[in-house]
């Protein structure tokens, strides 16, 4: 950093049976600075010489050069010599002749299908178990919690409540109004064709509260909740946070993973239930509005003679399971996170995967079990 | 670039306060850190040490004052001026704070993509000649996850090293290091000082490097909020009017009444 400063160079000059290469100037890095390739070597001289009596400053830009330098003597068999050149260049230089061979990297390339087939089969099962293993200590923690031995702190369990519950009010409202403004435009196509226009509030009505309520509030909480479970565990885990739990005695599923999965159990039947009855809205919105022109007092009249509580209440039995599943899926794979930054944002991105994959799947089982039962 | 005068030296604090929002950690705080001389700023837990580093390499800007490197100003610069004199420094973190997704071979090859012409050939020999400096060849292709902490620093210095900068921080090279590690990364330091003839500026509460390493050190304190000794730290331990300098350096006496604040 001595300003001013003269540009890096390297003359070079054959002298009988020598080549003599003056470097000179201050050798920067980060600025231009000679190579050795652009040395003329057409010729293997017996001797090269490397004189730095015109140098300035230096770094490893001149290392790399004698470098360069030494390596294309050795090929040529032609003497290396450095005359007045900083003892540390040349030191520095040496160390990377000395450069142990590269440890074995790990393979590339496609692998087979058979080997692809086995390993993802093997991580399947590996992560089944893991997943039961999870659901089995939270079974287990249960059990602590209603014999007073947990250690789970409800204080925690409401924030987390509020955080869950209230906070994604705006969202999951927004979100439910238009999948109602959506189903009635959708269905009004069809009952339409048969004048049968005050039906919308039957098929809007039914399948918001059946299903859409539901599951919309369930998506919505998986990627909001169930991603900011998985980060912040994640990350308590990259910082050995969940360590530092475990050795004081404190079990990371009753301190951290039930209060999570608690307040989502708890709030996921109120926010199915809100998000049903925005959704009736947004279908008797469009139901009012040209060219429907449904008035509301009918439109709602309308919609019990077919929604009854039965309806209603499959609809919060599924929203308290899908609110299991989206606590354990956050949980779980924040507790899974690699110990890395790059770890935790995998582990939010697979939260989401698995809770809308678990929500999906538990929804096609109720329906089968709803439709055998009669529900 | 200008000259100033013949020779500033490689950091000049002038009146520096440091603090968050209305809180001031650190008060008028002066020194100034000589060319190829290896400084330690030392002192207790929550004395400012991580605060003053922090300041002086711009990730917090200073509430008064100026920190200058070799006679430009660093606090006023513009952004161009900064941008430039950002490299005239690297800095070693306390947990080598390498990219994870990376690996060895990235780390320190981005500082070389980023901020110089060097085409990828010569990147990559710059990137083993670094990692050969601190003792890596041959680790190039591991992930930091794959490696232990010592090595991390020993990484974190290469990727610090990288643009061959004049000056080089050091935030508690030796948190978490055996004592073994601890002193080959010491002997790495005054290696690289010698060689390149970089100037070393360490935070530091461990006697073992201060003796070993400092020319001069500056003892900062919690109460006092700024310096209370400067200078050579065998002398400051022999001969210092200072109580708290002498009991921090012998590291004997009563025990220790400072407040207790948060770990720097």
């Amino acid at each position: 950093m001595s300003p001013p400063r003269a540009p890096a160079s390297a003359a070079a000059r054959l002298e009988g049976g020598t080549l003599l290469v003056r470097v000179g100037g201050d050798w920067r890095i980060t600025e231009k600075h000679p190579g050795w390739t652009e040395m003329p070597t057409q010729d293997a001289p017996q001797r090269v010489v490397l004189d730095g009596a015109a140098l300035g400053s230096w770094d490893s830009s001149l290392a790399l050069f004698i470098r360069a330098a030494r390596s294309w003597c050795e090929t040529q068999g032609s003497a290396f010599v450095l005359e007045r050149m900083p003892e540390g260049a040349g030191k520095l230089a040496g160390l990377l002749a000395q450069k142990t061979a590269l440890p074995a990297t790990r393979p590339l390339g496609i692998p087979g299908l058979a080997a692809a087939v086995g390993t993802e089969t093997v991580r399947l099962w590996r992560e089944t178990k893991d997943l039961s293993q999870l659901v089995g200590e939270c079974a287990f923690s249960v059990g602590r919690f209603f014999r007073g031995q947990a250690q789970f702190r409800w204080r925690d369990c409401l924030v987390e409540m509020q955080q869950c519950g209230a906070m994604a009010l705006p969202i999951v409202g927004l979100i439910s109004f238009l999948v109602g403004v959506t189903l009635a435009y959708t269905g009004s196509l069809v009952v339409r064709q048969y004048g049968g226009d005050i039906w919308i509030a039957d098929m809007v009505g039914l399948a918001v509260v059946r299903e859409m309520g539901p599951m919309m509030a369930a998506i919505v909480l998986a990627g909001r909740t169930g991603a900011a479970y998985a980060a912040t565990l994640g990350n308590m885990k990259a910082n050995e946070e969940i360590d530092a739990l475990a050795t004081l005695g404190v079990s990371p599923i009753d301190f951290l993973v039930m209060p999570r999965i608690v307040a989502l159990f708890c709030m996921m039947p109120f926010l199915a239930l809100y998000s049903d009855g925005v959704g009736i809205l947004g279908g008797m919105a469009i139901a009012a509005a040209p060219p429907l022109n449904i008035p509301a007092t009918l439109y709602w009249a309308e919609m019990q003679t077919i929604v009854d509580l039965s309806d209603i209440n499959t609809g919060v039995l599924k929203a308290g399971a899908f609110g299991l599943l989206i606590g354990l899926a956050g949980c779980w794979r924040g507790l899974q996170a690699d110990r890395s930054a790059a770890g935790v944002g995998q582990a939010a991105t697979a939260a989401v995967v698995t809770a809308i994959l678990l929500i999906i799947v538990a929804d096609s089982i109720f329906a089968v079990a709803f439709n055998i039962l009669g529900w | 670039m200008t000259a100033t005068d013949s020779t500033p030296p490689a950091i000049a604090l002038t009146d520096l306060t440091c603090g968050y929002g209305e809180q001031v950690v650190l008060e008028k705080v002066s020194f100034a850190v000589r060319r190829a001389e290896i400084f330690f700023i030392i002192g207790g837990s929550g004395c400012g040490k991580s605060t003053l580093l922090r300041h002086m390499i711009g990730l917090q800007p200073p509430l008064r004052g100026s920190v200058r490197y070799f006679g430009r100003d660093f606090t006023a610069a513009t952004a161009a001026a900064r941008k430039d004199l950002l490299r005239t420094f690297g800095v070693l973190y306390q947990g080598g704070a390498l990219w994870s997704s990376m690996t060895l071979r990235e780390n320190v090859a981005l500082p070389l993509e980023l901020l110089t012409d060097l085409d990828r050939r010569e990147r990559e020999e710059v990137v083993a000649l670094k990692l050969a400096q601190v003792g890596l060849a041959g680790y190039e292709d591991y992930f930091p996850a794959e490696i232990s902490g010592g090595m991390k620093k020993r990484a974190g210095l290469a990727r610090a090293l990288a643009l061959d900068p004049a000056v080089v921080f050091f935030d508690e090279p030796s948190a978490g290091l055996d004592p073994i590690t601890s002193r080959k990364l010491d002997d790495l330091v005054r290696e690289i000082r010698d060689t390149l003839g970089t100037t070393i500026v360490i935070v530091s509460h461990e006697l073992a490097s201060i003796f070993d390493l400092a020319d001069r050190v500056v003892m900062l304190d919690r109460a006092a909020k700024g310096i209370i000794a400067e200078g050579d730290p065998r002398r400051l331990r022999d001969g210092s009017d200072d109580a708290r300098v002498r009991e921090f350096l012998n590291r004997r006496g009563e025990p220790h009444r400072q407040q207790e604040g948060p770990l720097s």
